[in-house]
């Protein structure tokens, strides 16, 4: 637990953020269907209502709750997209991983058809697949996203494994005689583990972009329940037009902030691993001027020694106080 | 130019692995599109249905696989994607000739006038590291984030339906005017096309500052640029003849990859304002089972990107001399 705590306190600010947000729709996707206060498809004669307190985000044209289409959507769109985060994260380290450490031809061809893959714009390609499918749905969706999905990734993953398997440690199991899958999983991929994690984020966040986009141009079964479908209907059913704008706010809203909080969540990540990325705020403003990291002055140091209590929490978001903990054999 | 020449060659594979995909997937999913298109359009003639399996495979064998597959080749080098199922008997490549230019005009300026906002943007917030502009990022990003067609309809909402400054939707309005060189024609057509322009640059912009801004973090720490601070040339020269012009490299690159992007964030602004381009063509085409028009499209668009992308490459070699003699990817 302490050192979950310590990587918690270790993680910048943005990241905490996103991992607060996100929490808080993963949260909503399991416990909201139990909570929903209506069944999302009931129609009543209530319709196109402003939100009140009966219906706290208003009703469709159909009389149907808004807050409970919102709530079964969250469920529906986040299901989908870890199930494709998961399928492409497992392809694209399959793939990453066997280019790289196999080489030679493998390498090329497996290299070239990640290209090829990267190259092919794939939003009219998804849209292609799914229209010669007489029926589309929430599984045709994750295959047709899961298809596409993987070059990103695999393509960073090759380049990490190229650039880890000429370690020294690689060579040094491989000289004592471990077997090639033991030298992969346990020696190269726990060093790969925040591109994976990160890749993961990233491939969520095309799933759920990518999905509700398919949905929203009814490229789904439109009669389920997803934040894109709530937006097909808001769409064909003309809210924008009668401007019920309480019908397509809450769905967008939230599918932006589950976008915002992954994209805080995997910048966040990234200044982690690259610690130049980071803003120093705690040393920008000294002696009333403002101090830029590209300025040469090596008394920033003195200078920061005195500092209030606010100061220093602030200071304790800083990339500096992080490289001072580790040099004093901190616990990064 | 070895470089190039591998290019160019990496693009001719693309663009084969497109067509061959556009020839086997209808062919490889579950159900005959064929037939499906026989009942949706009953009154098709014998020979229009046998040009039909031709282009997507059908449930009378018209040949082996190989025949039907050289034959696809065979049409698509002379351009003959068959006719359209919905316009019957226009040639699909006639419909798709009238949607083009929209598409093209619109989303090229908008694509262009993202990656200079958002470059410039990027190189201000990465130079003034920790600033105010810097600090606005995660705005930006939630705006890059939100789905495009959210914000779009937001806008819509604002602009057009509560305040009527701009028009709703549509590429021009056929009661005012029609199509042609006039002056009522563009300004009309122009008037169609901010919207839709600013909802594109404003939620592409985020992308293009965020990579620029943490290439120039890592450039303005480098030595070449803190010596040319040393000799006290001025911020201007510093930023932009030391330090960005480095910066810009990777962004152009970037650039390449993200045209694929571009074109899927097309898609959705036309199908949101029912722009008359090729994205707004395709949902159509999808929605009416026309599969003939479907498949064109694809290629079409795919044959845009990878054209695109040998442009950049071929802007990258201009700018780069380390990219001549690098290995192709």
């Amino acid at each position: 637990m302490k050192s979950l705590a310590n990587i918690w306190r270790n993680l910048p600010l943005k990241a905490k953020v996103g991992v607060g947000l996100l929490g808080f729709f993963i949260l909503a996707a399991i416990i909201g269907p139990m909570v929903q206060p209506y069944d999302p498809s009931a129609q009543t004669p209530l319709t196109m209502s402003a939100p009140s307190a009966q219906h706290w985000f208003g009703t469709t044209q159909e009389g149907q709750d808004i807050l409970s289409q919102v709530l079964t959507g969250i469920r529906l769109t986040l299901e989908l997209a870890f199930a494709v985060g998961v399928i492409v994260t497992v392809v694209s380290v399959l793939v990453g991983v066997t280019s790289a450490f196999l080489g030679g031809i493998w390498d090329d061809v497996l290299s070239l058809i990640t290209n090829v893959f990267l190259v092919l714009p794939p939003l009219p390609l998804l849209i292609v697949l799914l229209g010669y499918l007489s029926q589309q749905g929430q599984t045709p969706t994750i295959i047709v996203l899961s298809l596409l999905g993987w070059p990103w990734g695999a393509r960073v993953i090759r380049a990490q494994t190229l650039a880890i398997r000429g370690r020294d440690f690689i060579d040094a199991s491989r000289e004592t005689g471990e077997k090639s899958w033991r030298i992969i999983l346990f020696e190269l991929i726990p060093n790969e583990i925040s591109l994976i994690a990160a890749s993961f984020v990233n491939t969520v966040l095309y799933a759920i972009g990518a999905s509700v986009a398919l949905a929203f141009v009814g490229l789904t079964n439109v009669n389920s329940w997803s934040l894109g479908t709530i937006l097909f209907w808001a769409q064909t059913d003309s809210a924008l037009q009668s401007a019920a704008w309480w019908w397509f706010v809450p769905a967008g809203l939230a599918v932006a902030l589950i976008g915002t909080s992954l994209v805080l969540l995997n910048s966040g990540l990234d200044e982690l691993g690259s610690p130049r990325l980071r803003a120093t705020r705690g040393t920008a403003k000294v002696a009333g001027h403002r101090i830029w990291p590209t300025d040469p002055t090596p008394v920033l140091a003195v200078l920061q020694a005195d500092r209030g209590r606010f100061g220093s929490f602030l200071y304790s978001f800083s990339r500096r106080s992080m490289l001072e903990g580790n040099a004093a054999g901190g616990d990064l | 130019m070895t470089y190039l020449l591998r290019r160019l060659a990496f693009y001719l594979v693309a663009a084969f692995v497109a067509i061959t995909l556009n020839f086997f997937i209808p062919r490889a999913v579950p159900g005959n599109p064929a037939e499906i298109i026989l009942s949706k359009y009953p009154d098709l003639t014998a020979q229009a249905y046998k040009a039909l399996e031709q282009m997507i495979g059908g449930a009378v064998g018209t040949g082996s696989l190989w025949s039907q597959y050289l034959h696809y080749w065979n049409n698509v080098f002379h351009f003959n994607f068959g006719v359209d199922l919905a316009n019957y008997p226009t040639p699909v490549s006639q419909i798709i000739d009238q949607a083009i230019p929209w598409t093209l005009i619109l989303v090229g300026t908008a694509t262009v006038i993202a990656f200079l906002v958002g470059t410039g943007l990027g190189i201000l917030a990465g130079w003034r590291h920790g600033g105010w502009l810097d600090r606005s990022l995660p705005v930006w990003m939630f705006f890059q984030a939100a789905p495009y067609f959210f914000i779009a309809l937001v806008l819509v909402d604002f602009f057009a339906i509560e305040h009527h400054w701009l028009p709703v939707g549509q590429g021009f309005n056929g009661e005012v005017t029609s199509p042609g060189w006039t002056w009522g024609f563009i300004s009309n057509a122009l008037e169609h096309s901010i919207l839709p322009a600013f909802t594109i640059v404003l939620t592409s912009v985020a992308g293009w500052m965020l990579q620029m801004r943490n290439v120039m973090i890592t450039t303005i720490s480098e030595d070449y640029v803190i010596a040319a601070q040393a000799k006290g040339l001025s911020k201007g020269r510093t930023i932009f003849t030391y330090a960005a012009r480095n910066a810009l490299l990777p962004q152009l690159q970037g650039f390449g990859l993200a045209l694929g992007f571009v074109v899927s964030g097309a898609l959705i602004m036309e199908i949101v304002f029912s722009y008359p381009g090729i994205g707004y063509l395709l949902l159509e085409a999808v929605q009416n089972k026309d599969f003939p028009l479907m498949q064109a499209i694809f290629l079409v668009i795919t044959f845009a990107v990878l054209v695109a992308n040998l442009v950049v490459d071929l802007i990258i070699v201009f700018f780069d001399p380390r990219a001549r003699t690098r290995e192709a990817a």
